[in-house]
């Protein structure tokens, strides 16, 4: 599998209440709706500024703080297919993977703002077709693999009933 | 090769012996979802086809973030909780119960040794009583409703070694900020944090809980300590069946190992926007506040309105200070009632709010305006984390809040201590 799309970059520890505040995720399950604020506390303009299929890069630790599945859900809602980041906070690299959303775990320190990005998902590559940059993503344990490959829990779920053996 | 709490707990779910970096699938003794994470939850439940739950007894729900509701649409999903707690027979805290992590400690649900999992990042709190405790997201809570299973990576654990005594005006919150900047935000990402010590040792079990609270704050998977006599003694009231101690073995391996001398901490504070931006409350400098906030999973225990209360006693609040003090649970808050400590925090001109999170999570009760700064004993200060992203937090100990709300800035509480 490949993706191609646009770079839109921030910094460190990007926490899931910039991602998405905590005061609209308490009242709606509509992502659509959630999806329109995605990082407005560091860009109010970010939601219009996203094509779908468009990449979210960014520093060390992207996801921290609350467990809240609406951080990855409202990405994807709002056109972002996968988030790059040097490391990621455990519960959201979790939810992300459950919910469908890809992450990708390398270096992302050349990548900038506007770049054309390609991830080759079976040699775990991420081109940067902007400066010509070649980076190799950290891979996933299995079980990952087959939760995404289902297209997340949900759908992995509805199909085998429980966990299967890793 | 001796194994680390951890360790011990995943090879007895799993009934294999399991090291650091395993993967397993393991079976859960609770499952915990809270109101902004359950209706969620319950969608996934439909969606996977969830015909019913795995076990009724081994599932809470906790209506704490966003309580009492404030919006008809936060209401509605209010109901849907209610009303899948009442058609599969679970376990239900409504509104006003108080917070799901002090309730699934102080109401028996927990008990050293058990695997739980939580729909809430701070799910790692009951790691203080020798559980291995984690959060995880509404379709995992989902999946686990209906498997009682999860499949978890073993983490490799750091060793975190709390030496000395603590000084007067100094707790565990300022212990568990210091840890955080030696640490860094990330620094135990993908890690559990083993606290031991003279320093833990020596703590209540209530003051021990706001250590492994904060363990996610430093992007661990869980914060565990190993329980003693005194957790047998806290549990035996709330628990009907027997407490099993559980201990690291003594050639355990460690990723790493963390040493704190407390006999030198003095009070510290968090600054905004990040927990792992912690200074001597001595270098704070000029900071007027106008809302000081007691309460929250972290510091909304009676130990902490006892503190509080002892420093507010015959004294007034600020006038241009909001203070808010919302009780952890309904038994605190009657403990508040029943000691005076609630007449002394409403008589120097504070307010209390319903036993639960409160203004923690920016969802009603106590969003700050647009530039003010705020002195909180929660564990996060993320930009807009209390609903305004105009708003600057601090996080401090009980007694550092207290004095603060009293002196209308930050101020430190070891001149006021009795």
């Amino acid at each position: 599998m490949e993706l191609r799309g646009k770079a839109h970059t921030f910094g460190d520890d990007i926490n899931t209440d910039y991602i998405i505040s905590g005061k609209y995720k308490f009242r709606t399950l509509d992502m659509n709706e959630l999806g329109k604020h995605v990082m407005e506390d560091l860009d109010p303009d970010f939601s219009s500024k996203v094509r779908p299929g468009d990449f979210l890069v960014a520093g060390k630790n992207f996801g921290c703080g609350s467990s809240r599945e609406q951080a990855p859900r409202a990405l994807l809602a709002s056109g972002i297919r996968a988030v790059l980041a040097r490391s990621f906070a455990r519960i959201f690299f979790r939810n992300a993977i459950n919910c469908g959303l890809a992450v990708i775990e390398c270096d992302t320190s050349r990548i900038e703002s506007g770049d054309e990005l390609v991830i080759d998902f079976s040699s775990g590559e991420v081109s940067d077709l902007s400066n010509g940059e070649i980076v190799v993503a950290r891979p996933l344990p299995t079980i990952m693999i087959r939760i995404l490959e289902e297209g997340g829990l949900i759908p992995y779920f509805k199909k085998y009933g429980t966990f299967q053996e890793v | 090769m001796g194994k680390t709490i951890s360790e011990k707990i995943f090879s007895e779910k799993t009934g294999r012996s399991v090291t650091a970096g395993d993967l397993v699938i393991a079976d859960i003794d609770m499952a915990m979802g809270q109101d902004g994470t359950t209706p969620l939850a319950i969608r996934s439940f439909q969606e996977m086809n969830g015909q019913g739950v795995f076990d009724p007894k081994k599932i809470a729900l906790v209506i704490d973030h966003n309580a009492p509701s404030p919006l008809e649409a936060v209401s509605e999903l209010h109901d849907q909780i209610r009303h899948f707690a009442d058609k599969y027979g679970l376990r239900i805290f409504d509104a006003g119960c108080g917070i799901c992590h002090e309730l699934m400690v102080s109401e028996g649900l927990v008990v050293p040794g058990d695997l739980v999992i939580g729909a809430d990042s701070h799910t790692c709190t009951y790691g203080a009583l020798g559980a291995f405790s984690t959060g995880v997201g509404s379709s995992e809570l989902a999946a686990v409703m209906i498997a009682g299973k999860l499949w978890f990576k073993v983490p490799e654990s750091i060793r975190v070694i709390l030496e000395g005594r603590l000084p007067k005006g100094v707790y565990s919150k300022d212990v568990a900020l210091a840890l955080a900047a030696e640490i860094g935000a990330d620094g135990a990402n993908y890690q559990a944090l083993e606290y031991s010590g003279p320093v833990v040792d020596a703590l209540s079990v209530e003051e021990r809980l706001t250590l492994t609270n904060m363990a996610v704050e430093m992007g661990a998977k869980a914060g565990l300590m190993a329980p003693d006599e005194k957790t047998r003694q806290w549990l035996s009231s709330r628990i009907n069946k027997p407490c099993r101690l559980i201990a690291p073995d003594p050639d355990a391996v460690y990723a790493r190992e963390v040493r704190l001398d407390c006999s030198r901490l003095t009070p510290r504070v968090a600054l905004p926007h990040q927990v792992d931006t912690v200074v001597p409350i001595e270098e704070v400098g000029e900071v007027p506040i106008r809302q000081a906030f007691l309460g929250t999973c972290t510091n909304g225990r009676t130990v902490d309105f006892q503190v509080a209360a002892s420093i507010l006693y015959g004294r007034s609040v600020h006038p241009s200070v909001r203070l808010i003090a919302a009780p952890a649970s309904r038994a605190v808050f009657l403990e508040a009632v029943r000691k005076g400590w609630a007449e002394t925090i409403v008589q120097a001109g504070g307010m209390l709010v319903t036993p639960g999170c409160g203004p923690c999570v920016g969802t009603h009760q106590g969003v700050p305006g647009d530039g003010w700064n705020v002195i909180s004993t929660a564990n996060r200060n993320f930009k807009g984390r209390m609903g305004n992203n105009k708003a600057f937090i601090y996080l401090a100990s009980p007694a550092t809040v207290a004095v603060s709300a009293i002196t209308g800035r930050i101020t430190d509480p070891r001149g006021f201590l009795a």
